[in-house]
């Protein structure tokens, strides 16, 4: 079959290190890439926090080496650069790559008993092209009038040459394109793999549940991403060639203009499904872990497929909801906001499973499975506060307040990034072929997820006082003053947090080259990735396994032998 | 259907052929990929398009294109692009039957329709461009009109034309393997020309909606 042949490992340090086509090795790629802007995010979310709590002060020990022209004082300018490309940085080069490159690498192969990715090159090219997008945005953030400050989402006409002069936006919007493209390679290759490349008797109802969050993650990832590729270019004929599709006519000279709403209609097509193409991996990974650590079968796996497939197709069709402000009509923002409350029915079925899963089972709670249940929690606090942002009546008066930054970062950020965490800890041991320390591990999650949910619920009261986002100075406005002192809890939250990844780091690294040998399947679960030999061969599978279980098959009273677990490739007792 | 049945048997695969055709499961890798390709390609076209309807239908005056735009030499344009569609049928067919001649014949066919279609674009935009139809802005007859007339022609059809470029790149490929004989081998070894040919058909069949939407409408 295609793509199934044993080549030889290359020997050189350029094709075994640098350009390789081995999955595993792009895996590693991505995951340290990943991790290194996350960490560049989490600095900046710090300065920003800091910004907050203390408007106008010099950021301490790190400020004046960043900023000497202004002694270390974060000026409006920079705080904008500051919020902007620490969303950009976390969601397209943070998680994107952690989750899917990283995660989705590793396991979508090992899982399904593949050798590879079916289309290797393009894997190493998917790779590539974001590390050059990465490249392109770090190199606007030092280019003459600096990088972009027009929020994340870039709306016009913030971002065209009549706010934005400096050439920082247009390499924004390079960045943004080049990792999309990137984002497509990647889920052109990943459901051509799992389409093609199962192994026999791994059929779609056997498929575990990560291998089916990234597959349909993959599917909006092909589907939607093209068109912020799309908008992304017209951003850049505006910019760099003088047409006006988004500078309104009310500002134009000659006859004629374009429509500064039509880039938020072409940006939220793709960002809500955004949204989805980073919390589905992030289902599928506890769908899965909460199964292996409560010793117990997935709580209805098909419902859960069904309501990831469902989300999937809802949320091509909700995007209005991040609109209801802009003048859309009426009978189109209530049909977005009963589309948007449908979603909650699948998110619904998701938490009932999840938490049946774990409902009188053998909890083993390992950081993974920590992690797990942590995602259970942020999600279940941020979902919960989106009903409101999803009813027009609340919604506008809610909107670009801190409730707003509050539900997207307990829902698309800490949901996806302990989810990542829990998959970091639960492969790292095949990886890497060493295990993670538990303590360090289980103090991380401790010291993340108090802070964590402190700072966003925090900001759920803020917002809901009427805190807007994005202002520079809270405290220059009379009816914000009684809320500094929450600004400040908060701030103190968020550096826990920031110190708390500190803990991950040395554990990460300790473990990486020091921690103790891993076995071969420390968990104990029967997916195929935790049946090969450790560390993982070249070309993973000599002989492709037949698969006769499914992956959740725990304390099944046909398994031989007395286990309570049972590898995908063995038989039940009949 | 019965030349490809009588080669097909004449070399004793048939059933090969029919269970591929009848089969989506038995597609391969390069297949599934180049239909999703095709999907996110749509989308981007898709949302080009869009941008295209909004503006337009929001906008306070918009030029009738055909007094413009050279409906004629484009439809011209246009028949050749289906022909070349055509062409790139038989150059399919062609490699099925193994026969290596028609395989080259009909890619070289394909890609003169390719390159006439570029030409004439070639022309066409040079010709706008002298009578005033700029990209950032546009005068008709002395008179300014709604510059994004032109702003979103050159766009739409510009990223179209890029696509018939690598289209025509990625027919010259094919070519050079199609002289090499790798296609014409038998089993699955027409696949590249397959899938060069539905890049193909669907770049000419977002060309049928850009002339639609921007030519006639």
């Amino acid at each position: 079959m295609s793509g199934q042949h044993i080549h030889a490992e290359p020997t050189n340090f350029f094709r075994k290190h640098v350009f390789s086509v081995d999955h595993k090795v792009i895996a590693k790629q991505f995951l340290w890439f990943g991790l290194i802007w996350l960490g560049i995010g989490g600095v900046m979310a710090m300065m920003i926090r800091w910004q907050l709590a203390n408007p106008g002060e010099p950021v301490p020990v790190i400020g004046s080496m960043l900023f000497p022209r202004t002694n270390g004082v974060l000026d409006p300018a920079t705080y904008n650069t500051l919020f902007t490309m620490h969303g950009t940085i976390m969601i397209f080069l943070g998680l994107t790559p952690l989750m899917i490159g990283a995660i989705g690498n590793w396991s979508i192969p090992l899982m399904i008993g593949a050798r590879d990715m079916i289309f290797p090159l393009l894997n190493c090219l998917s790779f590539w092209a974001m590390f050059l997008g990465g490249a392109v945005g770090f190199i606007s953030l030092f280019v003459p009038l600096g990088a972009t400050e027009a929020g994340w989402t870039g709306y016009p006409t913030l971002s065209t040459t009549i706010n934005g002069v400096g050439s920082g936006e247009t390499l924004w919007a390079i960045a943004v394109f080049l990792i999309g493209a990137s984002s497509i390679m990647g889920g052109i290759n990943y459901m051509t793999t799992v389409i093609r490349l199962r192994a026999p008797g791994m059929t779609w109802q056997r498929l575990p549940l990560t291998v089916w969050g990234i597959f349909l993650t993959s599917v909006l990832n092909v589907l939607f991403v093209p068109v912020i590729g799309s908008a992304m270019l017209l951003l850049i004929m505006d910019r760099v060639f003088g047409t006006t599709f988004f500078i309104p006519a009310s500002i134009m000279q000659g006859a004629g203009g374009g429509d500064p709403i039509l880039y938020q209609h072409l940006f939220w097509i793709f960002g809500h499904p955004e949204v989805y193409i980073l919390i589905l991996p992030a289902w599928g990974i506890i769908g899965d872990l909460l199964s292996f650590f409560s010793r117990k079968p997935a709580f209805g796996y098909r419902a859960q497929v069904g309501a990831m497939v469902a989300v999937t197709l809802l949320s091509a069709v909700v995007y209005g909801h991040h609109m209801f402000t802009t003048g859309l009509s009426a009978m189109l923002g209530e049909s977005f906001m009963l589309l948007t409350m449908i979603i909650s029915v699948p998110a619904e079925i998701l938490f009932f499973n999840w938490l049946h899963t774990l409902w009188k089972g053998n909890l083993r709670l390992t950081t993974p499975m920590l992690f797990s249940m942590g995602v259970i929690f942020v999600f279940g606090l941020g979902g919960l506060t989106g009903i409101y942002l999803a009813t027009i009546g609340t919604d506008i008066f809610l909107h670009d307040t801190y409730f707003v930054v509050g539900h997207f970062h307990l829902t698309m950020a800490a949901s996806a990034l302990f989810a990542t965490f829990a998959g970091i800890y639960f492969w790292f041991p095949k990886m890497f072929a060493r295990e993670m320390n538990e303590f360090l591990g289980k103090t991380h999650f401790w010291f993340t997820v108090i802070p964590l949910v402190t700072v966003f619920c925090l900001m759920f009261v803020m917002g809901y006082a009427g805190m807007p986002r994005r202002y520079y100075d809270h405290t220059s406005a009379e009816y914000l003053r009684s809320l500094q002192h929450l600004n400040k809890y908060a701030t103190h939250a968020a550096f826990l947090l920031g110190a708390a990844q500190l803990v991950f780091v040395y554990n990460f690294i300790r473990s990486r080259w020091w921690g103790k040998p891993a076995s071969q399947n420390p968990w104990e679960v029967g997916t195929l990735d935790w049946t090969m030999e450790t560390p993982v061969p070249h070309y993973n599978f000599k002989e492709i396994p037949e698969v006769f279980t499914g992956p959740h098959e725990f304390s099944n009273p046909d398994i031989p032998d007395g286990k309570d677990w049972i590898s995908m490739t063995e038989k039940l007792k009949a | 259907m019965s030349t490809v049945q009588a080669a097909s048997a004449e070399h004793g695969d048939q059933e090969d052929l029919v269970e591929d055709l009848a089969h989506f499961g038995k597609a391969t890798g390069g297949k599934i990929a180049m239909w999703m390709f095709i999907a996110q390609d749509g989308m981007s076209f898709g949302g080009l398009l869009f941008a295209y309807g909004v503006l337009r239908a929001s906008a306070e005056s918009w030029p009738i294109p055909s007094d413009i735009l050279g409906i004629p030499l484009t439809a011209l344009a246009t028949f050749l692009l289906i022909c070349s569609s055509l062409s790139m049928v038989f150059a399919v067919l062609a490699a099925q039957e193994r026969n290596q001649a028609a395989l080259v014949r009909w890619l070289g066919v394909t890609i003169m329709g390719g390159v006439t279609f570029l030409g004439i674009q070639a022309y066409e935009y040079t010709h706008l461009v002298h009578i005033g139809i700029g990209f950032a802005e546009s005068s008709w007859q002395g008179e300014p009109i709604n510059n994004l007339f032109g702003t979103t022609f050159y766009a739409v059809t510009g990223f179209h034309g890029l696509h018939v470029f690598s289209g025509v790149i990625y027919l010259c490929c094919v070519l050079r393997g199609a002289m090499a004989g790798k296609y014409t081998q038998g089993g699955h070894s027409y696949s590249p020309v397959e899938l060069v040919g539905l890049f193909w058909h669907f770049v000419d069949l977002v060309w049928i909606l850009v002339f639609t939407f921007i030519y006639l409408l």
